[in-house]
């Protein structure tokens, strides 16, 4: 495979100051491919989207786009990159259908030119509507929109989004995710999400990387994610049996290999194992003369995922000392789900 | 003759050359303050950095539209002005006078940029353009009104001018106000429209009473004006460079991030 890594980044590492941004990244990414790049604010998801455009120079190591160096080459890496910014602005005194037509023009396409694929892509994106009013009344959402038909005005062969789904409504969101799955499959471009957001992601994404505090801990598709974390002896079942209290936890607790047994305020119990024991539980329980209404096994669902190897990343920053960060992440998954 | 249009003044109007050394200034700020700081704050910044441009593009592009601005502003002003002028008074000027009118409103539209630089420096410094504009305000607010005060104030404490000593610091005393006096581009500006706008105007530092003996009472030609307001020429166009040559590299070395 000649076109494997169009995006290669080799121990990338930014320093601010006394705070490592970034630290020894080293990551490639196939042509075509969706590839997602999950952490917590402030992991250095940014930071590394940056020094691939060439718009903040690494403390060391190199990332090639396309055969061209990041630092040193950046004009030539910009023409095929198309960058969505977080939270992107326009110019509010042009319509957005000028906006549209400086960016092309800005790529050095004739105005003619720039106009008609203008036109087409805010076809392609929603935006027809509303084409020829003013930037400055946007919504987030049409913003949004107009910035996804912005970084397509220069045909990039790249696009590289940082928190697309940011302020999207659920709808927008749907139209969102076809999108860019659309310009994955059909255009056959390669497509770099930075996000927080799991669900989203987990729906379009090929393979995901999972970034803290500027390391990548773990790297790949999610089923293998999953299972990776499963060979590692995690596993958490939830149950749901009646009669459940006190009895059932004490039984529970009995069983070889169950790590830890915890009741939940709806009456499930939350069990930690070091391997699957779903055969012997349902015969224990059955024994007993428990009847089980509910057994799943969590896993392969990538919030889970994340969730692991966020305490994994954290555990190791118990031992390195930075306590702040581990209960930050425990904050950070705790909001999420009171969310859900 | 034709030169009075822009340098009479009566009780209650400002002349021209007054009124474009202090609102001049205001001018260039207000093409300034927010470059930047603006792109950066509508988040267009990062997306125009991200288009196949060269980043110091974006800063040139700012300064010299900018500046364009200005001298098509000075250009359209004193055409327009000596249009009406001529129209009204009936006044015709001579070849030399033109150019004078012309390199006047070229000198201001120089200083004006100084401005223009100044501004620009702090709109890459500053997050808010609210910042930006108000320090640019107030350091255009000391260089053109306080200067003064500030200048013979030191110069008064350096060479006392009390006493017998006074006597003999008068001129050092003077000297120093003076030069202290051209940091301010408010005053170089007022001394070099003077000379230029006033052939009359011999001299722009101390002349003695041995020096002016036997002078005759003749106005200077155009190169011999331009001579004297030559080094405020360079000065102000070195100034404008070194502000623009301040914000370009701080803005070559900020982070691009929203």
């Amino acid at each position: 495979m000649k076109n494997n890594g169009i995006i290669q980044i080799r121990e990338l590492t930014k320093r601010y100051d006394s705070v490592l941004a970034v630290d020894n990244l080293t990551l490639t990414i196939r042509q075509g491919e969706i590839f997602g790049l999950l952490g917590p604010n402030g992991a250095g998801k940014t930071t590394t989207t940056l020094m691939l455009l060439g718009l903040t120079e690494p403390t060391s190591g190199s990332a090639f786009i396309d055969g061209h160096n990041c630092t040193k080459d950046p004009i030539e890496v910009k023409k095929s990159v198309g960058y969505l910014p977080d939270s992107v602005g326009f110019y509010p005194g042009l319509t957005g259908r000028e906006n549209l037509i400086f960016t092309g023009m800005l790529n050095g396409l004739e105005r003619e030119q720039c106009s008609e694929r203008a036109s087409q892509l805010l076809d392609r994106v929603g935006m027809s509507y509303a084409a020829d009013r003013k930037a400055g009344g946007y919504s987030r959402g049409m913003k949004q929109r107009l910035g996804i038909a912005d970084v397509l005005m220069k045909d990039p062969k790249i696009i590289i989004m940082d928190e697309p789904t940011l302020g999207i409504d659920p709808e927008g969101m749907r139209e969102l995710t076809s999108l860019i799955r659309e310009l994955s499959v059909k255009d056959g471009r390669t497509i770099l999400i930075s996000s927080h957001q799991l669900y989203q992601v987990q729906q379009i994404c090929d393979r995901v990387g999972i970034f803290v505090q500027g390391r990548l801990i773990a790297c790949g598709r999610i089923e293998e994610l999953g299972r990776q974390l499963e060979s590692e002896g995690r596993f958490e079942l939830t149950l749901l049996a009646s009669p459940g209290g006190k009895a059932l936890t004490a039984l529970l607790e009995s069983l070889s290999g169950v790590k830890a047994v915890e009741e939940q305020e709806d009456g499930s119990f939350r069990i930690e194992a070091r391997r699957d024991i779903r055969g012997e539980l349902t015969a224990l329980l059955a024994e007993h003369r428990h009847s089980i209404l509910e057994l799943h096994q969590k896993g392969g669902d990538l919030d889970e995922i994340y969730r692991r190897y966020f305490e994994k990343a954290g555990e190791k920053n118990e031992i390195s000392g930075s306590e702040k960060k581990h209960s930050f992440i425990k904050g950070l998954w705790k909001g999420k789900r009171k969310a859900q | 003759m034709f030169l009075s249009l822009f340098t009479t003044s009566s009780s209650s109007l400002y002349s021209v050359a007054t009124f474009i050394a202090f609102l001049g200034p205001l001018a260039g700020i207000t093409l300034g303050f927010d470059a930047i700081s603006n792109e950066r704050s509508q988040g267009t910044l990062n997306r125009l950095a991200a288009q196949p441009i060269y980043r110091d593009s974006i800063i040139n592009a700012k300064f010299l539209s900018g500046a364009a601005a200005i001298f098509l502003i000075m250009g359209v002003t004193g055409f327009y002005s000596s249009g009406l002028g001529i129209l009204i008074s009936g006044f015709r000027p001579t070849l030399e006078k033109g150019l004078r009118v012309l390199i006047f409103f070229l000198f201001a539209g120089v200083c004006i940029s100084v401005w223009l630089a100044a501004a620009i420096i702090f709109s890459v410094l500053c997050r808010h353009a609210a910042t930006a504009a108000l320090a640019c305000i107030s350091i255009w607010l000391f260089l053109s009104m306080f200067m003064g005060q500030v200048a013979s104030g030191i110069a008064g404490w350096i060479y006392p001018l009390d006493g017998m000593e006074g006597l003999f610091n008068q001129v050092s005393n003077y000297e120093l106000q003076l030069s202290i006096n051209r940091i301010s581009p408010y005053y170089l500006f007022s001394e070099a429209a003077s000379t230029i706008l006033n052939p009359g105007v011999r001299s722009i530092g101390v002349v003695t009473m041995s020096q002016y003996e036997g002078a005759m009472a003749s106005s200077l030609s155009l190169g011999q004006s331009l001579l004297l307001i030559w080094p405020h020429l360079v000065a102000m166009i070195a100034v404008a460079m070194a502000g623009f040559a301040i914000s370009y590299i701080s803005f070559m070395r900020q982070e691009i991030r929203a």
